[in-house]
């Protein structure tokens, strides 16, 4: 983008003045080279969320933005609870997608030398890919059970432990979940399709700590250097993109009803005090519910799939985080303490010290944050501070695209990335060849300097670094 | 005739057709073929698809995805359309669409679409070639 358009506040922190129809400014946090290098659309994307009714402070965009529907990808909008809107394009149709973290007493040595074996039993134990099915099959009561309760209902199940809900978002179980917002179409998707990982960019990939960056706060978190973790990456799979596919719809009618003047046809919404804004809000948190009940189930498969290779392998929960979801949240705005409907959309909460919303161990020193960089990189764990309730306490999610799928389809081979990797040592499955391409890691941004970005705009601080091993495509 | 365009981080489809229903027909081979190799996938089985908009871009985006949940819900995987469409106060498709089930192996499953999007959306025809196009982003 054309850095000229910008108002520079500091290094990592440039705004879009407010002009014609925006209710707020724009802003972005990033580097000038990442803005340089972003899409132009980003730039127009923003502007447009800040003509939108109710919205607090600022448009906002985190370092990783690119072009996204009608909120651009790596965007942070909050709204008033009474003047504002719930949009479906603020969440994507992949509500609740995010990144469980799972620890382990394991270390490098011990993993190592047997990742190929680790691996190849994960790719054999959680289903993935187009069209996968998972191994349980709820009854429409038991739906109804899993979309109001989330990973909680799982658990109780038998598919975790009570300890697995303690460090997730809002433990597993986000509040407002309304099942019957949910059409019977999005419901009958969902039937086998918990405990599975889905395609596109999701990916379960094991890791080591490579790096230690504060040594207080990675004490407080329990990390150590060379400690084996798993991250998975994936979302609320078919019922969430049927909820999205249908409120799109239905916010597109409310847009007109109502009068709400929009500027890019995905920026469809409705107030939230409406009927409409309710329903989606509702059926929205089922999606994220379900999300985390699909990311419990898989972590209990990962769990067995390790005990089956290192038979005293204890895996916990480190955290689990959604990067694309609205939540009704307390904020200070202005000097007054108001609740809040905070969309992120590829973006993560990263709360500072002290919330009541974060686990007891880690509260001194704010949430662990999670930013997922690609197969041949690195990933990271940051922590919150008070510095970023600027940006409604919010950071990046991941690297972010940089070249387009068909680009990199032409540019890279899955066969050859395969081998690639695995002379860096890193041991890679995939369900699809073509698919693997798309995710190349040089079709995407460098995630170190998106993390510096947010590590110096001081909207989270970086605590470790994590280098992969062993990754599972979708 | 369908391709796919650029998109920073999904893809885009196009259908191309002489008439508005060969165009979204088109689309359709387009959306399926992100999914798997669409020329690979049999018509031994036929569904029929309903569906209503406002106008007609919504009603492409419903045609397809309208498409994508029949297709999840009866794990198939579709290659040969028929739309008919008529314009009432509002725009109504119907259409079928024929496929058979879906085998990763045989139809070399590639990304899994999660919806049809308003992003770049666009149904008209072409002044010059008078070939109408039907195109949008989808997500995968």
């Amino acid at each position: 983008m054309d850095i000229q358009k910008f108002k520079q506040i500091n290094d990592y922190e440039w705004e879009i003045p407010k002009t014609g129809s925006m209710r707020v400014p724009g802003k972005i946090f990033a580097s000038r080279k990442l803005i340089e290098e972003m899409d132009e659309k980003v730039w127009e994307q923003l502007s447009n969320v800040a003509t939108l009714p109710g919205i607090q402070k600022a448009s906002i965009a985190m370092a990783d933005a690119h072009w996204g529907y009608g909120f651009p990808i790596g965007g942070v909008a909050a709204f008033d609870a009474n003047e504002g809107i719930v949009s479906v394009g603020g969440v994507g149709f992949d509500g609740g997608c995010g990144v469980r973290a799972l620890k382990t007493n394991l270390t490098l040595g011990d993993v190592q030398p047997k990742i190929k074996e680790l691996i190849d039993e994960l790719f054999r134990t959680v289903p993935a890919g187009l069209g996968s099915r998972g191994k349980i099959l709820l009854s429409d009561a038991e739906v109804n059970e899993v979309l109001r309760e989330g990973a909680k209902w799982v658990v109780e199940k038998g598919y975790g432990t009570e300890k697995d809900l303690e460090f997730i978002e809002d433990n597993g179980s986000i509040k407002g979940a309304m099942p019957e917002a949910v059409s019977s179409l999005a419901l009958k998707r969902e039937k086998k399709q918990v405990g599975t990982l889905g395609s596109g960019n999701h990916y379960l990939e094991v890791q080591y700590v490579d790096e230690i960056y504060d040594v207080e706060v990675a004490k407080k978190y329990g990390l150590e250097k060379n400690q084996i973790f798993v991250w998975i990456h994936c979302g609320s799979r078919a019922l969430g993109h049927q909820i999205g596919t249908d409120y799109l719809k239905v916010l597109a009618e409310a847009s007109r009803k109502y009068g709400i003047p929009i500027h890019e046809r995905e920026l469809v919404c409705a107030p939230i005090n409406s009927e409409e804004g309710q329903r989606y809000f509702g059926a929205m948190c089922c999606a994220l519910n379900y999300a985390h009940a699909n990311r419990q189930v898989i972590a209990h498969l990962v769990r067995q799939g390790f005990s089956r290779i290192f038979p005293n392998a204890e895996v916990e929960t480190f955290y689990e985080i959604s990067h694309n979801s609205c939540k009704a949240e307390r904020h200070n705005i202005d000097g007054k303490s108001k609740i809040v409907y905070v969309h992120r959309k590829g973006a993560t909460r990263a709360f500072g010290p002290e919330r009541e919303e974060l686990p007891k161990p880690y509260r001194s020193v704010g949430q662990p944050v999670l930013i997922g960089g690609t197969m041949g990189t690195y990933s990271y764990i940051l922590h919150g501070v008070k510095e970023g309730e600027r940006a409604f306490f919010s950071s990046c999610h991941g690297a972010g695209r940089a070249m387009s799928r068909t680009a990199a389809k032409k540019k890279f081979w899955g066969q050859t990335l395969i081998k690639e990797l695995e002379a860096k040592g890193i041991y890679v499955r995939a369900h699809s060849m073509s698919g693997l391409a798309e995710e190349a890691p040089l079709a995407y941004k460098a995630v170190e300097e998106v993390v510096e970005a947010i590590h110096n705009a001081n909207l989270a601080r970086k605590v470790a670094r994590l280098r992969p091993i062993g990754n599972i495509k979708g | 005739m369908y391709e796919h365009f650029e998109h920073e981080a999904d893809i885009g489809i196009r259908g191309i057709g002489s008439s508005v229903e060969e165009a979204f027909e088109e689309a359709a081979k387009a959306l399926f073929d992100v999914e798997v190799d669409v020329e690979k996938v049999e018509a031994k089985k036929k569904i029929v698809v309903k569906c209503e908009a406002e106008n007609i871009e919504e009603l492409f985006v419903e045609w397809l995805n309208s498409l994508l949940s029949q297709a999840s819900l009866r794990d198939m995987v579709f290659s040969e359309f028929e739309v008919k469409i008529e314009k009432k106060e509002r725009f109504f498709l119907e259409g079928t669409a024929k496929g058979e089930k879906l085998v990763p192996e045989k139809h070399n499953i590639k990304d899994e679409v999660k919806g049809a999007t308003y992003s770049q959306l666009k149904v008209y025809q072409d002044e010059k070639t008078k070939r109408w196009i039907a195109q949008c982003i989808v997500d995968v």
